[in-house]
């Protein structure tokens, strides 16, 4: 069985199909990223397999059917969502936007211990933590939001743009982190308009185009992939 | 009698109670971005359930002791309000919650002319007096005085204040609800579930609503189906003056405007050379609310709440 099974779905605002029937499938344990140009409708795929918006299809997480149940049933079920911009709570103090992080949980001890290693990650959190988180700068809330996701301790990370208006080397740190995140064996979904990261990072992956997928396979074949290479590597 | 201290006394006892109610403004809009103008009736609910009980509990036990009828009386207000206020919310602002502004805000005023009308069938429309079961003693103070009352009323508000305190600032659910007032959406992501914690605000307020309207009936010895409007709209200017959706403001816009309107009504006649008498005192409250919108559009204690709304 495997970790997430879609077929179908469909996401549109009023008269606007932003996904128009997409299937996706991934099992256990892979990183796999979903790369597309602005618009393509990568956002609200998330959003649809989350129940943040209107969505039709099957989607079908740990077997079981995920449909017509509001977003935060489905957190607890364990999935989670870095939305697009983070969604840090700016009036909250870093170690409260944490704790909102592991709001479904009752296990203390390791709750505990999540903490801990979100503050070993990312010592710059750990000397910020009741600092409001407003006023931390972009790659901090970002660092933020990651950690905050850490905390949800998910089966299935859903990352929206984890890179985007980040200096080279706040990108990089995210990056790292998200290997390792992926290395404790929490099943990833990665979008990302910079394909290059995308590809380097997951086992496989999925191309959107105006809704649509249009190519799926390893990420190293879709690096090579000519269409790839001339409409997102640049190349 | 020193009558700055005594007038002082009198704004604090009031200005508490206006805190009260105006939390409850306050917490609602810092949440949704609604102004609940039903919660003022909310109080007049609270004030005459308390009545009843009280009334009905009296008729059947005359010789009840008041420290056994009044806390039933409190009581069966707070639950009246919970009710109340649970219901006000999901039926008739949970299936506006994704329409234009303007509509919960008319459906509120609807909310209250309801309310308004019901109490009146049911409460009648003369004025119940409080039952004497009051503790009326009195104390001087700074060369002024102080009831055993007006120390109930302040101390008991005080500790609810406190309380609520705590709750928004230290509990699960307190830190949900101020992340729910930042973004639903976020929220929810986070596992929230963003319903409960709206009904829970309802809940909360109007908890405090019950409280501040048997306050206020048994501070005046009166109640009636109408005292809810402007009460609620006292508050509701207390929350606006504190800076809405900011619970510290709710805190201090209370005080202030029954405070001000307590030293206004005592000295307006003077003021005037007797123009004016001291039943102009309602002006006050509003006369400072318009100050400050000019001044400081947001409140006391407020964000630009202007660029929101
Ligand atoms: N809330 C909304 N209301 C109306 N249209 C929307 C809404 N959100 C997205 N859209 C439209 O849906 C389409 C897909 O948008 P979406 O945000 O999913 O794309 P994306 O692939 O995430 O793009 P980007 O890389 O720029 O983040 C776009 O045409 C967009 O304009
Ligand atoms: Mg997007």
């Amino acid at each position: 069985m495997s970790l997430l099974e879609v077929k179908g779905l469909k996401v549109a605002y009023g008269g606007i199909q932003a996904v128009r029937g997409i299937d996706l499938v991934i099992e256990q344990g892979e990183l796999v990223c979903l790369i597309g140009a602005n618009g393509a409708g990568k956002s609200s795929a998330l959003k649809g397999l989350i129940g943040l918006v209107q969505h039709h299809g099957e989607v079908r997480f740990t077997g079981e059917r995920l449909n017509g149940l509001p977003t935060h049933a489905i957190v607890a079920k364990g999935m989670t969502l870095v939305p697009e911009g983070r969604g840090i709570f700016a009036r909250l103090s870093v170690a409260e936007n944490l704790d909102m992080g592991a709001y479904t949980r009752r296990d203390v001890g390791p709750v505990r211990l999540d903490l801990n290693r979100v503050y070993d990650l990312f010592p710059r959190l750990a000397e910020r933590r009741a600092q409001l988180a407003g006023t931390l700068s972009g790659g901090e809330q970002q660092m933020l939001a990651l950690g905050r996701a850490i905390m949800a301790r998910p089966r299935l990370l859903l990352l929206d743009e984890p890179s985007m208006g980040l200096a080279p080397i706040m990108v990089q740190k995210i990056y790292q982190t998200i290997a390792e995140i992926a290395r404790d064996g929490v099943t990833i979904l990665l979008v990302e308009q910079n394909a290059h990261l995308a590809l380097q990072v997951s086992q496989r992956g999925y191309v959107m185009e105006s809704g649509s997928v249009v190519l799926t396979g390893a990420s190293q074949a879709l690096a090579d992939d000519p269409m790839v290479k001339a409409a997102y590597l640049g190349e | 009698m020193d009558i700055f201290v005594q007038q002082l006394i009198n704004g604090l006892v009031l200005g508490s109670i206006y805190a009260l109610v105006a939390l409850g403004y306050t917490m609602v809009y810092g949440i949704l971005e609604l102004i609940n103008f039903a919660h003022g009736e909310v109080t007049m609910v609270g004030a005459m359930s308390a009545l009843a009980v009280i009334g009905a509990l009296l008729g059947a036990y005359p010789q009840a002791p008041a420290l056994l009828v009044l806390p039933a009386g409190v009581l069966a207000a707070i639950m009246v309000c919970m009710a109340l206020g649970y219901v006000i919310e999901r039926v008739a602002y949970r299936p506006l919650r994704r329409a234009p502004r303007l509509a919960p805000l008319i459906t509120a005023i609807g909310v209250s002319i309801v309310l308004q009308n019901a109490a009146m069938l049911i409460w009648g429309r003369s004025y119940i007096s409080f039952p004497a079961i009051l503790p009326h003693g009195s104390h001087p103070i700074l060369g002024a005085v102080i009831t055993d009352l007006q120390i109930v009323i302040v101390t008991l508000s005080v500790l609810i204040m406190l309380g609520l305190t705590l709750l928004v600032e230290r509990t699960r659910l307190g830190r949900a609800m101020r992340a729910t007032a930042q973004s639903r959406e976020v929220a929810e992501l986070m596992g929230v579930n963003v319903n409960t914690v709206i009904s829970a605000t309802f809940i909360i307020g109007s908890a405090l609503a019950a409280i501040a309207g048997v306050m206020v009936s048994a501070y005046y010895g009166l109640g009636h189906y109408y005292m809810g409007f402007m009460l609620g709209l006292k508050a509701f200017s207390a929350a606006v003056l504190g800076g809405i959706g900011n619970l510290a403001g709710a805190m201090l816009g209370g005080l202030l405007l029954g405070v001000i309107e307590a030293l206004g009504a005592g000295y307006i006649g003077d003021l005037t050379g007797g123009f004016l008498g001291s039943n102009y005192q309602d002006v006050f409250a509003f006369m400072v609310l318009i100050l400050v919108l000019v001044f400081r559009p947001s409140g006391l204690l407020g964000e630009r709440v202007a660029q929101r709304a």
